[in-house]
């Protein structure tokens, strides 16, 4: 018996094709919306989250400046307050677990008849493990080549692509480049962090010892001066505390006056990234309830022409109860039609949605994931919707009076 | 003794309009004997089709009671009423009332969904009757391709398909000129010879003279029952 009722419901989508078509678009366009957003909005929330792991975690970022120069103030991280030494208290906080001193600057690189101008990093060993930076070939530099300035160096993915070629012909290792007209060793490889979230590519990079960097690649700015420090907290929850601690201790350091402007700044690089997760996340969960007004509208869609579709059958209807149909009967019928035009039209739905992912992500390179949660709730979302709108007509078509009902022009 | 299909006592219905209770049956008696072949005459307005429409469970009367085959009918849920006009009963329509998209052969096999019935067995069924009824040709066809005559054939195959114990025609013959109309009722003939209770409405004495027993309506009311059975010789033991 279902099994005629579902090919009769079939065949009643089937008698007006344009109008079931029109109905289903309803829930084709819904379906696919939510699905296609769903997958956009993931896909930046791993994306956002990619990065945030890339970056290390629990981290602050201490930047020397701003400091005043005849009233006109320069950008943060220009002016030398920040030295060794702070980052050596620093590591007596409590709640620290790493800290790691920054010089940088700018650096032309050649090795053969390659050249490249990039990102120089002077650091210590520890750096590293803050940023949770792991090696793809070679060796890390050692706290003696921090100690002794030894001329090594670990470069990013992308200065060996220009050094080195495109291809894996030529290993580096062991190989000399020359920064600044200087004789360094290559000691490493990094591996590959991608971009950070404003699109800076991050494996456009060099480190080297920090002593390196102070002595032998950018001359002498002050003995011991580092543009930053960078500090690891233990957990989440002793960030606000590791902060509180960092700025009383180098206001002391310092000379600092209560109430008066620091010579630093600290930065707390893990919120931002939170603020950047939850904004992806904000805009995911955003995307999918505009998605989801849609398939309310065609819902309603279907549930008007229901409407439409029990008045015009109301004589079939009279029929159908003159020969032996019972109310569920007639309740089931309509409601097998509603439930099988969403589901269909569900079905069209998945497929655009996630055929608009797939042409998303080859046309914009944006990540997208066609999750199988998102399918499976648009899917679920269309058949309740089926059976939600679907049910007032269907009801109002088995409540009919037979007689009125055969009566009926 | 001969047992009743139909036993209708003192029947009233009204209909509310805006002007008040507007009666359409006043005190209607009727008993019907199984193999019966019963005529409802009587002008447009007398009550007859309204009469027609309770006694196949489409209505329900004002007042009275009107017991079907040994059931009162209005003690019935609503379930049970769809089952009566299922199965104990066949309707024949003036207007055919096929569903138009539907396949002769599946607007024959209809009742039978709503019996339960497979497939398989449906269609056997459905063949069957389509065959008995001279349309086996058109098993395939839809009701727009075909005659009003055959139309209200593939109507009396369908009201056939359940093996019901009473056929009620409204006015079978209405929309029929008059040579289909003999072709219709010699069908009607010989189901009543194979032992199926008939009543038909009908305006046409021609029509009416196939039938063993003529009753009449006039303003809501029998006026005449040329078979009138006497209420002496109804049994009441089997309700």
């Amino acid at each position: 018996m279902f099994s005629a009722m579902l090919g009769e419901a079939w065949h009643a989508m089937g008698a007006n094709r344009l109008r079931t078509f029109l109905t289903m678009l309803g829930m084709v366009i819904g379906v696919g919306a939510v699905v296609l957003m769903m997958a956009i909005g993931q896909g930046a929330e791993a994306s956002v989250k990619r990065s945030i792991s890339a970056m290390g975690s629990h981290l602050f970022v201490v930047l020397s400046g701003p400091p005043r120069m005849g009233g006109a103030r320069t950008a943060t991280g220009n002016a030398p307050s920040l030295n060794v030494r702070d980052a050596n208290a620093i590591v007596e906080l409590y709640g620290v677990v790493g800290v790691a001193p920054v010089t940088m600057g700018k650096g032309q690189v050649v090795y053969a008849s390659n050249n490249w101008n990039t990102d120089i990093i002077g650091t210590t060993a520890e750096y590293m493990d803050i940023r949770g930076w792991g090696l793809s070939a070679g060796y890390p530099f050692s706290t003696s080549d921090t100690r002794s300035a030894t001329r090594v160096a670990l470069l990013g993915k992308t200065v060996v692509q220009n050094l080195f070629g495109e291809e894996d012909d030529v290993d580096p290792i062991g190989k000399t480049i020359r920064i600044n007209q200087r004789p360094f060793v290559v000691l490493g490889v990094l591996d590959s962090k991608g971009q950070t979230l404003d699109g800076r590519d991050q494996d456009d990079t060099i480190i080297v010892p920090l002593t390196t960097a102070q002595r032998k690649l950018f001359g002498n700015q002050l003995p011991g001066t580092v543009r930053q420090i960078m500090v690891q907290a233990e957990s989440d929850n002793v960030m606000s505390m590791v902060e509180d601690a960092l700025n009383s201790l180098l206001n002391q350091r310092h000379n600092i006056r209560e109430g008066a402007d620091s010579d630093f700044s600290v930065r707390n690089l893990t919120a931002i990234a939170n603020s950047a997760a939850e904004t992806a996340r904000t805009m995911s969960l955003l995307l999918g309830a505009i998605a989801s007004v849609s398939l309310l509208v065609g819902g309603i869609g279907i549930m008007n022409i229901m409407l439409v579709s029990v008045t015009e059958r109301t004589r079939e209807i009279g029929i159908r109860m003159a020969i032996g149909a019972r109310e569920r009967d007639i309740l089931m019928q309509f409601l097998l039609e509603a439930i099988m035009i969403s589901i269909v039209g569900c079905l069209i739905g998945i497929a655009i949605g996630v055929t608009g992912a797939v042409l998303v992500s080859v046309f914009t390179q944006a990540e997208v994931i066609v999750s199988s949660a998102s399918v499976l709730i648009a899917f679920s979302v269309a058949a309740s919707i089926g059976v939600f709108f679907g049910f007032y007509p269907a009801r109002k078509a088995a409540r009919l009076n037979p007689i009125e009902a055969l009566r009926y022009q | 003794m001969q047992q009743s299909v139909i036993e209708v006592n003192h029947l009233y219905k009204a209909y509310q309009t805006a002007a008040g209770d507007f009666p359409v049956l006043k005190d209607v008696n009727l008993q019907v004997l199984s193999g019966d072949y019963v005529a409802i005459m009587g002008p447009s307005g007398s009550g007859k089709s309204t009469f027609m429409n309770i006694l196949g469970c489409l209505d329900m009367p004002t007042a009275g009671s009107y017991v079907l085959d040994g059931y009162a009918v209005a003690t019935m849920a609503a379930d049970q009423v769809a089952k009566v006009r299922n199965q104990t009963i066949g309707f024949v329509f003036q207007g055919f009332n096929l569903l138009a998209r539907a396949s002769l052969l599946d607007n024959v096999a209809l009742p039978l969904v709503y019996a339960g019935v497979s497939k398989e067995a449906r269609h056997a069924r459905a063949s069957l009757l389509l065959e008995k009824v001279g349309l086996s040709k058109h098993m395939h066809s839809h009701p727009n391709q075909i005659s009003g005559g055959q139309q209200q054939r593939v109507a009396i195959a369908r009201a056939l398909v359940n093996q019901p114990r009473l056929i009620l025609a409204d006015e079978p013959t209405g929309n029929l000129d008059s040579t289909t109309s003999e072709e219709i009722m010699a069908i009607f003939d010989g189901l009543n010879q194979e032992g199926i209770t008939i009543v038909l409405v009908t305006h046409e004495t021609d029509i009416a003279e196939h039938a063993k027993r003529q009753v009449r309506f006039l303003d809501g009311r029998i006026v005449q029952d040329t078979g009138a059975v006497a209420s002496t010789e109804i049994g009441h033991d089997h309700v």
